[in-house]
């Protein structure tokens, strides 16, 4: 396959940047090595640059500034049928005048390869997917989650060494989604091949990634594992995008090392791990997981008193929310164990964490 | 959800025991009458206005009682006619009887421009025998040969039996260049009096070129402006829609000021030296001039549907093709192009039976071998007044328009035609 340059399947984003009116740079300055084999998903909110980021990497955009390498190689003037580049899109865009197995044909045709190797191509990739019953079919005559099916074989036939996926999963039902996100990531584990995804789905990208690439503003706010990004969150905006965070703001009064002293908006002095407060009189915003506050037991230096606002039963845990040091929305996941504290609205408790546990993180 | 109670012979049940089904039909009584009572005015008006006068006019291409009711005794006598015999003297009295008639009632002309037809040089015939006829006696047959020797002429007798026949497909067959004889055989019209064959395949010609003309230019206008952003389409758009603002005449006439020989295209020839001064090109009073106003007039009609066709398709189908590896003519040809496919039909039937019956334009620059048959049929209407022969020409015209249609479905399908 003279056609295909995507190499061994590295990437890499060298200083580029993305303008579209010559005003407003929609990608500022993005660094990114991806290696071969790695499944890297850029998560972010509508409008943050990642899907100009896959974009650029299929072609389909040209970078205002920058390298982009492809195994090694710059491809910014490298046509988009030229890079050998899989792609799964968003709405599938399976051609809806072709039956299933003309649409997975279709790349090997334009390869000019010969039909029984066609052939054979087109049923492994569709066995793959498990769907070597739909051959004949046509895309409007299936579901949604096999279209999907049809559409990740049909990036995977011609035997891309990287892929791209654009939301694939975003039209499917939450439990489908489920189940998909689990094969992705097993074909991808079995294949070998560079996977680079996008979503705004956090939890997505927490299952499936090798590392995740927090967008936001145009640039990189965080690139680092599934685990380093929820336990360890280095910005405000990744901590509050990540899974549900408590926030305290306040300012910092002293720094120890990685300990820093804070004094909250209510007046009261608390212990923080210092992450990204700046120096001595900096605003700050402290970081709490709810599920690393305990309910009552004995008083530390971290404790403080809580009041129950309001209780939900939500099966495996009991969502409570409080209000501690004047926010009203902290909120605290208590598991339904065996002999587990008995909450009230209304009620007045103590609640507490660990030092490490309270990221102090930029205003 | 529990399925409705059933009857012994397997009928849903309401709750009160009817059948579901009549329930549900006097549920929608209602607002089924309500729909059809307004719609009604419309049905009515296409009916009285549209149907009912097609109909009128197109039994008039087969149907012409002129001489059978202005000459009833004769056309009795004619009915029994074999005509190879010689005429009787009982056809011949019948003959004068209906001529006396037919001078009371002052309708010897229409009589006589009907027989006419069938055989020139009739008309004097006529008028001069039934001026005469009050004045004949017994026996006719030489009284009306001593008036003229015309009536011992067994073609006009002939000529006299095709008229004499109500229903006839002599229209018809006149239209499609068949010449019907009174023994009820057809036979080809004379050389020099075939004409409406050939305008019938020019008129089919002209369409069709003016149809593929019209896709190869506003493919690419409707491809552009469903890819360019809102705000330069619609500017776009209303530049292709700005001809339907504008007279059909005044959309003409510019053309002839265009392309004829002193006209501004011809000038900038001669100036650019591909024309000498003498030697101009004839764009215009001849097929080329059609083509070209026609093509120009009706391409809006081939832009509108493919624009709404390319319109619903997503540019993601020639970026997956592209990602797949395809060049970008692949991609537009065999992802692309076959998505545009509904449009090419709506458009392409649209301009091509607007083309087919267009009027206007020909009768204004087409000259002489540029007109086509809607001219001719004009042409029987107002100048001949032989509205049987242009309802013959207007029947043939629609079953060929019919059977394309036909054609049309069978091959492409009607279903994957779509218009936005």
């Amino acid at each position: 396959m003279a056609a295909t340059i995507s190499g061994d399947g590295s990437v890499v984003f060298d200083r580029v940047q993305k303008s579209y009116d010559g005003e407003v740079l929609v990608v500022k300055d993005l660094n990114l090595k991806i290696d071969k084999g790695e499944f890297v998903t850029m998560l972010g909110p509508s409008g943050s640059g990642k899907s100009t980021c896959l974009m650029m990497l299929a072609g389909f955009e040209t970078a205002t500034h920058g390298d982009i390498l492809l195994g090694g190689r710059p491809i910014n003037n490298i046509p988009p049928h030229k890079r050998g580049i899989g792609m799964v899109f968003q709405n599938y865009a399976l051609f809806p005048h072709m039956t299933v197995g003309e649409n997975l044909s279709f790349p090997l045709e334009v390869r000019k390869m010969g039909k029984d190797e066609r052939e054979a191509k087109v049923k492994r990739a569709l066995d793959m997917v498990q769907m070597g019953d739909f051959i004949d079919r046509r895309p409007a005559q299936l579901s949604g989650g096999q279209q999907q099916r049809i559409a990740l074989a049909r990036a995977l036939v011609f035997d891309a060494e990287l892929v791209l996926m654009d939301e694939p999963l975003g039209a499917l039902d939450k439990q489908l989604r489920e189940h998909m996100q689990y094969e992705i990531k097993h074909i991808h584990e079995n294949l070998g091949i560079t996977v680079v995804y996008v979503t705004h789905d956090q939890s997505e990208a927490l299952t499936m990634s090798d590392r995740v690439a927090v967008f936001d503003d145009g640039i990189i706010q965080q690139l680092s594992t599934p685990e380093a990004l929820y336990e360890r969150p280095e910005n405000a905006f990744v901590a509050q995008f990540i899974g549900e965070n408590n926030t305290l703001s306040g300012v910092v009064q002293a720094i120890k090392g990685d300990a820093a002293t804070i004094k909250l908006d209510d007046g009261t002095v608390t212990e923080a791990l210092a992450v990204k407060c700046g120096d001595v009189g900096n605003r700050t915003t402290l970081s709490i997981r709810p599920e690393r506050v305990t309910v009552g037991g004995n008083k530390t230096k971290n404790s403080t008193d809580a009041k129950v606002l309001e209780l939900i039963y939500l099966g495996d845990h009991i969502r409570c929310r409080m209000n501690v040091h004047g926010n009203e929305d902290f909120i605290v996941k208590v598991p339904n164990s065996a002999g587990h504290t008995h909450l009230q609205a209304g009620e007045t408790t103590t609640v507490s964490w660990g030092k490490e546990d309270c990221r102090a993180l930029d205003a | 959800m529990t399925d409705a109670t059933t009857d012994t012979n397997g009928m849903a049940l309401a709750a009160d025991g009817t059948p579901l089904k009549k329930r549900l039909g006097q549920a929608l009584f209602r607002s089924k009458m309500r729909a059809l009572g307004l719609a009604t005015p419309l049905l009515l008006l296409i009916f009285f206005c549209f149907l009912v006068p097609i109909i009128i006019f197109l039994i008039r291409g087969v149907h012409n009682d002129t001489f059978e009711v202005h000459m009833p005794a004769v056309s009795v006598e004619l009915a029994q006619w074999d005509t190879t015999s010689e005429p009787t003297e009982a056809m011949y009295a019948a003959l004068a009887a209906d001529l006396v008639l037919a001078k009371e009632t002052k309708t010897i002309g229409k009589v006589a421009s009907r027989v006419n037809r069938e055989l020139s040089g009739t008309r004097s015939l006529f008028t001069k025998s039934a001026r005469k006829a009050k004045k004949l006696e017994a026996p006719y047959k030489d009284a009306l040969i001593g008036v003229s020797k015309k009536w011992a002429d067994i073609e006009v007798w002939k000529a006299l039996k095709v008229s004499a026949k109500s229903w006839t497909p002599a229209y018809l067959a006149s239209a499609v260049d068949l010449k019907y004889n009174a023994d009820g055989s057809f036979e080809r019209k004379s050389e020099e009096r075939r004409i409406h064959l050939q305008l019938f395949v020019r008129t089919l010609e002209i369409s069709v070129i003016v149809t593929v003309m019209g896709l190869l230019l506003g493919y690419p206008v409707a491809f552009l402006l469903s890819t360019l952003p809102a705000r330069t389409s619609n500017l776009l758009l209303i530049l292709v829609l700005l001809p339907f603002w504008t007279s059909l005449l005044v959309r003409t006439t510019a053309w002839i000021a265009m392309l004829q020989s002193q006209g501004v295209l011809n000038d900038l020839f001669v100036i650019f030296g591909l024309a000498t001064d003498e030697d101009r090109f004839s764009l215009i009073y001849n097929k080329t001039g059609t083509l070209i106003a026609m093509t120009h007039i009706l391409l809006p009609f081939m832009i509108l549907p493919l624009y709404s066709v390319m319109k619903t398709i997503p540019p993601t189908y020639v970026r997956a093709a592209k990602s797949m590896g395809a060049t970008d003519w692949t991609a537009f040809w065999r992802v692309y192009f076959p998505q545009s496919i509904p449009g090419i039909g709506a458009g392409g039937i649209l301009v091509f039976i607007l083309a087919i019956s267009f009027y206007i334009t020909p009768a204004l620059v087409g000259g002489e071998d540029g007109t086509m048959i809607s001219n001719f049929i004009d042409f029987h209407m107002r100048k001949s007044l032989n509205w049987s022969l242009a309802a013959a020409m207007g029947g043939v015209l629609l079953t060929i328009v019919l059977f394309l249609y036909y054609i049309y479905d069978k091959v492409v399908g009607i279903d994957n035609m779509k218009l936005g």
